[in-house]
């Protein structure tokens, strides 16, 4: 069997501060705040990377059992997520490291940055991803290792495939945690 | 003919891609090609034999992920083994007339490094090091360090790979489309730490095309000057009928290379999605090329995980702040641990717009090597100036600069025989730049021809461990000019002498020059710019004083190198402001709270630390604590509880108290504030995420706990050992993974039985009350106002009794 493992990035959408106080805990934000985000984006300027890789791979379920050809997940999630397709997408997401280097830097320095910093890395993934799922999907909804009963542990199983290391530069801490920290793995049903 | 011989008189033509030919030939997806090695060694003789029969001088063994993190130790050996035996067949086996020789092939672990990964630097050194003698033993003619896409762990392979074996090693990085490493690293940056090491050949590959990777060869060639190598891949892949095929063809990639190859690239091989006929086609295009001479760059330059910088193109500005000596503030950072103060201290620096940092942590008592690498490790976690590694120690010296990532500015040797021998060691082991003082066993001669003297016998020395003169930086020692009135004509004859004459670059550390007299930022910043006028390449210098940027600013403005005075106009507008910053004057504000409590409210650090400063002069410290930051903090931290304040908010103000705090510090002597405390405070082990723990670490010392923070990844025994030597009340612990959850569970279990008396508080994303009773903690703090709640009953609990 052979599978062809692709590279694609996106120029990002402007970024939804609404979005980025969401993942800051916040429900508004002052004038202060506001001030401070909009440093942190002259801050960041256009530092990140945003790049994806992914494999388009054959799909049969049967009960649980996602068998990708390459590899087989069992998760009854996955499985009703999944239900009806044929193939599914793979990918890898990240936003590089310029934004954890920024997070690290302000942590020790400014905690108030820092959490900014957290935010805006999630909105941007969100925003990579969302791009990516509708380029090739159509559509946005995905489903990543650790939603239900999706075992972190298929991890392993997506960047044995994907080559993240070499690819984009993504790579799996022992805990299954991915460096760089802005990034996302997920399943996409064709 | 060894290989080395080889590569310094020929074009040399590496192989082509394995991987995507061994996917042709079954390998499934997700499977580890290296144990085809053992499983079809027919195949990977086969392959090599092609690259062999098509021209190339060197294959490289199908090993680029055998270490120890993908196989355990036994099928490690017998895939290496089995790997150089393969391409040992191939040799035998092909008839093909040129030379011929074996590479091992190393490519990157797969993991991340420390601080963005979390793969120890030692760690990643071992694992290369298992590889590289594992290659040596089986009979490697040269190591390949290939698709490297971070400096560091370029640096942990090339160290590994030097001290484990004398073969040749050629070292390729992958570059991005924006022609810089993914973890930021430019081409010039690669070439000062790859040289600096002493590798063969430098280079690029994988990636990008013969195209892409244009741009990042020639920057190679006009930087390096050992020899170039350049091993693209077959441009883009793309599917195509459920098959990969990449867009350039054999024919293209030939010329392109070949091309680069009469601009001064000397290695060439493909990566991806190349095969015996682009290998073939190469042979053809670059047989005819005679190899274009290498010359020696001479250059002097100094990096750091992001870029490199160079003497001689602009006076350099080394911020000296990093330093204990005679500022009471950093000895107390330093013996209390508190590394966030000298990264505020260098971050500062760099605002200020120096090009360097030295970093001195010598202190009597304190343990030099450890601190100096820990300093040099959280320095480079956040800030990208090159470093100078400031210290006496060898120990510390080595320490520091085996784990800098980057070629660093060492300071300091001198003319002693017993600093030279101890410092051009590691000079040429790690490669760096070295300020060398003209002083010996004499001591500071009083005449220039003196120092000059010292210089010359410094050269000479250097040149005996095969570093240039390019890698020395002459300090001709400022002495006081109150002590002596040729003091500074001296130094800067010898200087001039020197930069002209030995055509060496030259540094200072500027403001010795004026001890003992008043204003000395006056005769300061005469003294620099007269030393520029004599040829000073950087000044060691404090880059706060007015008198100093006013100085370097107008001499590059006067001497040509500031282009329609850009620079100086800029940084003229800072000149006004800087002796005005913030001195408000109102003492009530409109809802009535004082100034300084406003300012705390609303987050304005910089404002916040002014109006401390004034009101310290007429009112006790403590007065300003209990009166108007901790009501402040109050009034913030209840709107936090009562969601009229959001995090964001509640931090800002938090530090704004913070900066009011540093202020009262640095008037009150360092034991007199009573602290509670202390409080143990540690993400746990296998978990990365800290910024719910620096949030809780914040605004415990706002609220006056000594709070030892042992950061993210803490082993649980580290946990309880630190709470029994400190006999820590208090214990806080983070988590944001389910998966981490056990490892608190573990810690809070072993600080119930090691530490009985100590309290422990646990949070995070995936914790609930419920999660915390189960895994036995005392408390679930579900925010950080809540922790500091809790951690002030249990003090007040404890005080009572």
């Amino acid at each position: 069997m052979s599978m062809t493992v692709l590279n694609k990035t996106y120029s990002l959408p402007p970024i939804d501060t609404r979005a980025v106080w969401r993942y800051a805990a916040a429900r508004t934000e002052t004038e202060e705040t506001a001030a401070l985000l909009n440093a942190c984006l002259d801050e960041l300027g256009d530092t990140l990377s945003p790049s994806v890789c992914y494999a388009v791979l054959p799909l049969r379920i049967d009960g649980a059992r996602c068998d990708f050809g390459a590899f087989t997940v069992s998760s009854s999630s996955l499985a009703a997520h999944l239900n009806g397709c044929e193939r599914a997408v793979v990918f890898a997401a990240t936003v590089g490291v310029a934004i954890d280097r920024l997070i690290t830097r302000y942590a020790a320095l400014s905690p108030a940055k820092a959490l900014l910093f957290q935010a805006i890395g999630a909105e941007r993934i969100e925003a990579l991803c969302d791009a990516f799922c509708l380029d090739v999907a159509g559509h946005k909804t995905r489903f990543s290792p650790g939603y239900g009963d999706l075992p972190l542990t298929a991890q392993r199983n997506i960047f044995a495939v994907l080559q993240c290391e070499k690819r984009i530069g993504l790579t799996l801490n022992d805990s299954l945690l991915m460096s760089p920290s802005k990034s996302v793995t997920a399943f996409v049903g064709l | 003919m060894t290989f080395r011989d080889f590569l310094q008189s020929h074009i040399v033509r590496l192989d082509g891609g394995m991987g995507t030919l061994l996917q042709q030939r079954d390998l499934q997806p997700g499977e580890h090609p290296e144990r085809w090695n053992v499983t079809h060694p027919d195949v990977i003789v086969d392959i090599h034999k092609a690259y062999y029969d098509a021209g190339s001088h060197v294959v490289c063994t199908n090993t680029f992920g055998a270490n120890l993190l993908k196989f355990d130790e036994e099928e490690l050996e017998r895939l290496v083994k089995a790997a150089v035996n393969n391409a040992s067949t191939a040799r035998a086996q092909s008839t093909a007339p040129q030379k011929k020789f074996i590479a091992l092939d190393i490519g990157p672990s797969g993991k991340l490094l420390k601080p963005l990964g979390d793969l120890d630097f030692e760690e990643a050194v071992r694992v290369f090091a298992h590889t590289v003698r594992l290659g040596v033993k089986y009979g490697a003619d040269l190591i390949l360090i290939e698709t490297m896409n971070d400096s560091y762990e370029t640096k942990a392979a090339l160290l590994a790979a030097k001290e484990n074996s004398d073969l040749p090693v050629l070292v390729s990085n992958a570059y991005g489309e924006d022609g810089t490493l993914m973890t930021g690293a430019t081409p010039e940056a690669m070439v000062a730490l790859i040289e600096g090491m002493g590798a063969d050949a430098l280079g690029a590959n994988c990636s990008l095309g013969p195209r892409g990777l244009r741009g990042v060869a020639e920057q190679l060639v006009k930087y390096a000057s050992v020899p170039v190598v350049l091993k693209p891949n077959a441009g883009l892949p793309r599917a195509v009928d459920g098959n990969t095929v990449f867009d350039v063809t054999a024919e293209e990639f030939a010329a392109e290379v070949a091309d680069l190859v009469k601009q001064g690239v000397r290695v060439v091989g493909g990566c991806c999605g190349t095969t015996p006929d682009y290998i073939r086609a190469l042979t053809d295009a670059v047989e005819p090329l005679s190899p274009v001479p290498l010359t020696e760059k001479c250059r002097t330059v100094v990096s750091s995980y992001t870029h490199a910088v160079t003497f001689g193109e602009q006076p350099l500005l080394i911020g000296e702040r990093i330093n204990p000596t005679g500022k009471k503030r950093f000895k107390q950072a330093l013996l209390e641990n508190d590394i966030t103060y000298l990264l505020s201290e260098g971050v500062k620096q760099q605002e200020h717009g120096v090009h360097l940092l030295d970093v001195n942590v010598g202190l009597p008592d304190i343990d030099e090597p450890a601190m100096l690498k820990t300093a040099v490790c959280e320095l480079q976690a956040v800030l990208d100036l090159p470093l100078q590694i400031d210290t006496a120690n060898i120990a510390a010296m080595e320490a520091a600069l085996r784990r800098y990532n980057g070629k660093a500015l060492i300071n300091s040797v001198n003319g002693k025989a017993d600093s030279m021998a101890a410092v051009f060691p590691l000079v040429k082991k790690y490669g760096g730049v070295v300020v060398a003082l003209t002083l010996d066993e004499n001591g500071i001669p009083a005449t220039a021809e003196g120092r000059v003297a010292i210089a010359k016998n410094i050269i000479d020395t250097a040149a005996t461990y095969g570093i240039g003169k390019h890698e020395l930086v002459f300090d001709t020692l400022a002495m006081t000019v109150s002590a002596d009135n040729t003091a500074a004509t001296v130094t800067l004859s010898a200087l001039k002498t020197i930069r002209e004459t030995l055509g060496c670059h030259t540094s200072l550390g500027v403001s010795n020059v004026s001890f003992g007299l008043p204003n000395r930022d006056a005769v300061n910043g005469v003294f620099f710019a007269m030393a520029l006028q004599n040829g000073l390449s950087a000044a060691i210098m404090n880059p706060y004083s007015a008198d100093m940027r006013k100085t370097y600013y107008a001499y590059r403005a006067l001497g040509g190198l500031d282009e329609n005075c850009a620079d100086y106009l800029n940084a003229a507008a800072t000149f006004a402001t800087a002796t005005a910053v913030a001195t408000p004057t109102e003492t009530q504000t409109l809802d009535g709270t004082s100034p300084l409590q406003h300012a705390i409210v609303k987050g304005f650090a910089t404002e916040a630390a002014a109006l401390t400063r004034r009101m310290l002069t007429d009112m006790p410290p403590l007065t300003i604590v209990n009166d108007e930051i901790i009501p402040a903090l109050n009034t913030v931290g209840c709107g936090f509880e009562n969601k009229t304040v959001y995090l964001p908010q509640l931090l800002m103000s938090a530090e704004a108290a913070k900066h009011a705090f540093e202020e009262i510090k640095a008037v009150m002597a360092s034991d007199t504030a009573a602290k509670k405390g202390p409080f143990v405070l540690a993400t746990v082990h296998g978990d990365i995420h800290d910024i719910g723990k620096n949030i809780v670490k914040l605004l415990l010392e706002n609220y006056g706990f000594a709070v030892i923070d042992l950061g993210k990844d803490v082993p649980p025994q580290t946990v309880v050992d630190t709470i029994v030597e400190h006999h820590a009340p208090l214990c806080g612990l983070s988590a944001l993974m389910t998966t981490t959850v056990p490892a608190m569970e573990e810690t809070v279990r072993l600080i119930k039985e090691h530490a009985p008396w100590c309290q422990t508080i646990v949070g995070g994303a995936v914790l609930t009350k419920d999660y915390a009773d189960k895994i036995g903690a005392d408390h679930y703090g579900k925010d950080a106002m809540e922790c500091v709640r809790y951690a002030e009953s249990v003090w007040a609990n404890a005080a009572n009794r």
